[in-house]
C-alpha cells in the first residue's frame, strides 16, 4: 500500500507501529529480548524503564536508524489496515526527537531547518520555518548559530526540526531534557496537539516528565523485555503512579 | 526526491558548513604547503632533479594532505549525530555519500589549484605548455583520491583510533592510484612532453571501479 507523503500539514494518515520479537544485540550484549508491541495509530505510549531497560534502542529500530538483529517492524497505515513496507515512503511519516539534537552547530536556527524541510521535500519553506521557529520561541534567534545556543534553546529547536515535516509518527527520547518551566509547557502543549491530531507518539521519559499525563498507554522495560504494559485502550495510570512512587 | 536533488542540497550545506569555519581548508593548504616546501629543502630542486623526483614528490603531497582533509568528513558528523538525522530522512544513501564526495574533490581541488604554481616555482618546473594535460591528470588523480577517502571516512569514523586508521586503510588502497598518477605527471615534465594514455587508462579505471563500488555499498556504508 502506498502511504501519503506528508508534504502538506493537512496529511493525517494514521500509522502505526507494531515490533514482532524484536532483539537486537550489540555483540555479546544482548540489548532487546524478543520485543513484541503492537502500537496503534494514535496512542501516545509512555515507554518507560531504569537506563539501559533497551528504550532508546527500541526508539532507534522503530526510527529505522537501527535494524533488529532478529524480529520485524511493521509500520501499519490507516486504521490498521495496511502495511508500508517501503522505508523511504516510511521515513517521510516519522519524526524524532533522540538524546542529540540532530542539529549542525555551524548552521543558524533557520538554515538548519531549512536544510531538512529541503530534504524532506516540503514547499513553502521560508513561511513553515518561520512559524515552527516561531512556535517554539526562537523567533528572535533565527539567524543566530546553533552553537550559541544553550541546551534547552537547542532542544527546543531539536524538537522543531523533528515537527517540521508534519510526522505521523513521533519518536521521543527523553524530549524534556534540558528545558526550562516555560519550554515544559510549550512541549506539553504541542504534544497534546499532536495527540487531539491523531498523530501517534512513542515518548521515552523519566517519571517527573508532566507530558506523561497525556499518555494513554504506558509500557514498562526491564532489561530489555516489556515488564508492563497497559494495552491499547487500558488505562496507564497505575504503571504511571508505580513508577512515580519509585521516583 | 532525487538522488540528485538531495545530493545539491547537501553539497550546499557542506560547503556552507566549510566555507564559515575554514578549518579544514586552511589546515590542509598549510600542510600541503609545509610538505613541498620541506622537500624543497631536502633536495636541490634543479630542474633536472625536479623532473626526476617532482610528480612523486607533488603527488606524495596531494596524499597526506587528503588523508588529513578527508578524516574529519564523516567524523565531524558525529558531533551532534547529525549523520542519524540525514539517514532518517527520506533520500538515498548515496545521496549522502556522493554529496561529500563531490566536497571533498572540491576542496583538494582548491589545494591543489594552490600547490601547484607553488611546486612549480619552488621546484623550478614549467607547466605552461601542458597545463591543460596536467589538470586531466590532477582530475582524475583527486577523483579517486577523494572517492576513495570519502568510503574509507565512513568505514573509519566509528573507530576509536580513526584519525590513525584512516591513513592506514586509505594509503595503501591509493598505491595504484599513487602510481599511475605519478608516471601520467612525469610524462608531462620531460622535454618533449607526451600524456602517456596507460597511465591515464589506469586513474580513469581506478576511478570507475571505485566509484561504482561506493554506490553498490554506499548503504552498509552509512548504516549504523
Amino acid at each position: 500500500m502506498s502511504v501519503t507523503p506528508a508534504t502538506s500539514r493537512t496529511a493525517v494518515s494514521p500509522f502505526g507501529i507494531s515490533f514482532n520479537g524484536v532483539e537486537k544485540r550489540f555483540g555479546s550484549f544482548v540489548a532487546l529480548r524478543g520485543v513484541s508491541l503492537q502500537i496503534l495509530s494514535g496512542e501516545f505510549v509512555a515507554l518507560l524503564g531504569a537506563n539501559g531497560a533497551g528504550k532508546t534502542t527500541l526508539l532507534r529500530i522503530a526510527a529505522l536508524l537501527a535494524s533488529p538483529s532478529r524480529g520485524k517492524v511493521q509500520f501499519t497505515v490507516g486504521h490498521g489496515s495496511g502495511d508500508c513496507s517501503d522505508p523511504g515512503e516510511a521515513k517521510k511519516l516519522i519524526g524524532m526527537v533522540g538524546h542529540s539534537t540532530l542539529l549542525y552547530d555551524e548552521l543558524t536556527a533557520a538554515e538548519n531547518l531549512s536544510l531538512f524541510a529541503q530534504l524532506y521535500g516540503l514547499d513553502d519553506i521560508t513561511a513553515r520555518v518561520a512559524d515552527s521557529l516561531q512556535a517554539c520561541g526562537l523567533g528572535s534567534r533565527t539567524a543566530s548559530l546553533v552553537r550559541t545556543f544553550s541546551r534547552g534553546m537547542r532542544q527546543r529547536l531539536a524538537i522543531a526540526r523533528a515537527l517540521l515535516h508534519g510526522p505521523r509518527l513521533l519518536l521521543l527520547d527523553e524530549p524534556a531534557a534540558g528545558l526550562d518551566r516555560q519550554g515544559l509547557v510549550w512541549l506539553g502543549t504541542t504534544l497534546e496537539a499532536l495527540r487531539k491530531d491523531g498523530c501517534t507518539v512513542l515518548m521515552s521519559t523519566h517519571a517527573r516528565n508532566e507530558s506523561l499525563d497525556l499518555a494513554t498507554r504506558a509500557v514498562a522495560l526491564a532489561g530489555g523485555l516489556v515488564q508492563h504494559d497497559s494495552g491499547p485502550g487500558g488505562d496507564p495510570r497505575p504503571v504511571l503512579a508505580a513508577l512515580r512512587a519509585e521516583a | 526526491m532525487s538522488t540528485t536533488r538531495a545530493m545539491a542540497i547537501l553539497l550546499a550545506k557542506e560547503l556552507r558548513l566549510e566555507f564559515r569555519t575554514r578549518e579544514l581548508l586552511s589546515a590542509t593548504i598549510v600542510f600541503a604547503l609545509v610538505i613541498v616546501v620541506l622537500f624543497s629543502f631536502a633536495f636541490d630542486p634543479t630542474a633536472a632533479e625536479s623532473r626526476r623526483y617532482g610528480p612523486g614528490l607533488l603527488w606524495i603531497a596531494f596524499l597526506f594532505a587528503g588523508s588529513l582533509m578527508l578524516n574529519p568528513s564523516f567524523a565531524r558528523e558525529q558531533t551532534n549525530d547529525t549523520l542519524d538525522a540525514l539517514r532518517m530522512a527520506p533520500i538515498s544513501a548515496f545521496a549522502i555519500l556522493s554529496a561529500k564526495m563531490l566536497a571533498n574533490f572540491i576542496f583538494m581541488s582548491l589545494v591543489e589549484l594552490v600547490l601547484v604554481p607553488v611546486f612549480s616555482v619552488l621546484y623550478n618546473v614549467s607547466l605552461t605548455g601542458v597545463a591543460g594535460r596536467l589538470i586531466l591528470v590532477l582530475v582524475l588523480g583527486t577523483i579517486g583520491l577523494t572517492v576513495t577517502g570519502t568510503v574509507f571516512s565512513a568505514i573509519s569514523s566509528h573507530a576509536r583510533m580513526r584519525e590513525l586508521l584512516l591513513p592506514l586503510l586509505l594509503l595503501p588502497i591509493l598505491t595504484p592510484l599513487l602510481i599511475g598518477a605519478v608516471e601520467a605527471t612525469a610524462s608531462l615534465l620531460v622535454d618533449q612532453p607526451e600524456l602517456d594514455r596507460t597511465w591515464v587508462a589506469l586513474l580513469a579505471g581506478f576511478d570507475i571501479v571505485f566509484l561504482t563500488a561506493s554506490w553498490l555499498l554506499c548503504d552498509y556504508l552509512i548504516e549504523e
